[in-house]
């Protein structure tokens, strides 16, 4: 008797500890989304989306800098995707289990918390001086899908070996090859996973501004980029220069900016919930 | 040669007719122009090359922010036209020019003021003087100097909360250069920040607080600091205001700013034409951010020093009208 009191009163407890947790989240980021919604929406129009930066905060615009997301956005997601969902494939599926690929396993997850300003001093050495791609948005989204491939890479080989063994197991069976049953298989089945992976490694990568500025991404770029060679400037970097302006005007551009920065993301992950739900309902086993 | 010492004395003239102004007509001025460096400077550029859209709209001006020292090594590379700067070039840096056969010249823009500030409630403080100042931040003042009243006897005996902007920034070079004595030499426990809003959120919410950050970030924030004034060389005690600075009686705490010109791209016409530009609307740009305008005579010596560097005649601009 006593035990299941106390047994019912730990389950309320949890329960309890569980929803303030949720609380406590919902409400920061409720509150943190409300106050830049409401700093910055009214300062929102067709102007600002298309006006370059100004010393004047009223005039200023986002132009180049939300292209120029976009552009590294479309870039890294093309480089990343295949080198992160290859490598994830190859390691989960093909890799032979040894004491090889435990290192290699340790050092990914290990690389996935690298800070990401030392994929900016890697991305200045390697992309922007020895391979003289320059401050293009190339070398940006390639130092970018650098520091997002451990994290798909890591993403791919949990959604894949969420996949039921039983099912590879009966399409090998079954006389199919080990492509086959990759590409038939075990890839639809873990696809969803998979996407999740991508998606929330990008919605980083659109966020950083640190190896950016590493790279020579600019502040200030008059123009918009017209192919992956020319230099770029990106939200973050627009926004956080914005913030440490002494006037408060400039504030409320950079609030402004930031909506149009959660847009994007927000879009992305919808995209992957969408694309998931999608795959998922067309598994039938 | 005689064709570009022409075309110069030519788009000089233009120059100075319509300075100021919008309107230029020399859409045939084309080519990059690449300036990097201190975030600090970087208002001011991002404010020329605005206004040189009008001048000349095919010549592509862009500014990146890298910091001074990242900055200089990017411009000793040769891979920058201009280097932004909120401090002279440092011996270290010089010697890489040397070895990479780099030339520049160092123009100074405009002033900028160090504010001295404390909470409104602060009534014990009216001023400092530099031995005081040099007394809380030099090294040796951690864990010694960590109340008011060890500063200055008569002043309470409370905790000194110091807040000041980060070690990667040129403000703290420059700060811990002149009341220090050296470059970099500071306490290590304070709250720093390389983003100055931060400092004024500080030390308007903290009755015992003292920071020091650039004077526009006090002007902005008027209501919720207190302004201490610093005693100068000459004995007076100094508020930091657009007067004080720009006539150097605010001192040691007034800074120049620089943008430092390489010499092959001072060689071009569409960097010459943009540093005369700079030099010529500096002073109401600067004024327009929230930095302070140098004398004018100061701007007609960098406009000689740039000439001469430049390998131009000087008398093409030598009398120069200021806006």
């Amino acid at each position: 008797m006593n035990n299941t009191n106390s047994s019912r009163f730990k389950d309320k407890a949890f329960r309890v500890f569980g929803l303030s947790a949720i609380i406590f989240c919902m409400l920061t980021l409720v509150i943190f989304i409300g106050f830049i919604i409401y700093q910055g929406a009214g300062r929102l129009s067709w102007d600002f989306m298309t006006s370059l930066p100004s010393r004047f905060a009223e005039r200023s615009g986002i132009y180049t800098a939300w292209i120029g997301t976009l552009w590294v956005l479309v870039l890294t997601t093309l480089i990343s995707f295949p080198l992160g969902v290859g490598a994830g494939i190859y390691l989960e599926e093909y890799g032979n289990k040894g004491k090889l690929s435990k290192l290699l396993e340790i050092n990914i997850a290990n690389l996935a918390g690298v800070p990401s300003i030392i994929y900016g001093l890697l991305g200045l050495q390697v992309f922007v001086r020895m391979m003289k791609m320059g401050n293009s948005i190339l070398a940006g989204a390639l130092t970018l899908a650098l520091l997002i491939l451990p994290i798909i890479i890591v993403s791919t080989r949990e959604a894949l070996r969420a996949v039921p063994s039983s099912i590879k197991e009966a399409s090998v069976a079954l006389g199919a090859s080990k492509w086959q049953t990759i590409w038939k298989q075990t890839l639809p089945a873990s696809f969803g996973g998979i996407l999740t992976g991508v998606i929330l490694a990008i919605s980083r990568a659109v966020g950083e501004t640190a190896p950016l500025i590493v790279i020579g991404a600019l502040a200030y770029v008059p123009f918009v980029p017209e192919s992956p060679f020319d230099e770029f400037t990106v939200l973050p970097i627009q926004i956080f220069n914005w913030v440490s302006r002494p006037q408060h005007e400039f504030a409320i551009n950079a609030a402004a900016a930031i909506i149009v920065l959660l847009f994007i993301t927000f879009l992305m992950n919808g995209i992957a919930v969408y694309l998931r739900n999608r795959w998922q309902q067309k598994i039938n086993w | 040669m005689v064709d570009k010492y022409l075309f110069l004395v030519f788009f000089s003239g233009i120059l100075l007719a319509s300075c100021g102004s919008g309107g230029g007509s020399e859409d045939q001025l084309s080519g990059e122009i690449k300036i990097d460096g201190s975030s600090t400077v970087f208002p001011i550029s991002e404010a020329v090359a605005e206004e040189f859209r009008t001048e000349a709209p095919d010549v592509r001006v862009t500014v990146g922010v890298s910091g001074t020292g990242g900055g200089f090594q990017k411009f000793l590379r040769g891979d920058t036209d201009i280097n932004n700067a909120s401090r002279e070039i440092q011996p270290s840096e010089v010697k890489t020019a040397e070895e990479n056969g780099i030339e520049y010249v160092q123009l100074s823009v405009a002033y900028d003021g160090l504010a001295v500030v404390v909470h409104p409630e602060n009534d014990w403080v009216d001023y400092f003087t530099v031995e005081e100042l040099k007394k809380i931040w030099e090294p040796e003042a951690q864990g010694e100097i960590t109340r008011w009243s060890d500063v200055r006897e008569e002043w309470p005996d409370e905790e000194l909360h110091l807040f000041g902007p980060g070690v990667a920034s040129g403000t703290f070079d420059y700060f811990t250069e002149t009341i220090v004595g050296e470059s970099g030499a500071s306490r290590g426990d304070f709250t720093a920040s390389e983003d100055d809003n931060v400092l004024v959120q500080g030390v308007s919410t903290d009755k015992y607080a003292l920071g020091f950050f650039g004077l526009a970030y006090y002007e902005e924030n008027k209501e919720s600091l207190k302004l201490a004034g610093v005693q100068n060389g000459a004995g007076n005690v100094v508020r930091p205001t657009m007067q004080t600075v720009s006539d150097g009686t605010y001192e040691p705490l007034s800074r120049p700013l620089f943008i430092y010109v390489r010499k092959e791209a001072a060689q071009q016409e569409n960097v010459q034409q943009f540093v005369h530009f700079y030099l010529d609307n500096a002073p109401m740009l600067a004024e327009q951010i929230g930095y302070i305008p140098m004398p004018d005579s100061v701007y007609q010596v960098q406009r000689k020093k740039f000439e001469e560097f430049a390998g131009s005649q000087t008398d093409s601009v030598s009398t120069g009208s200021d806006s």
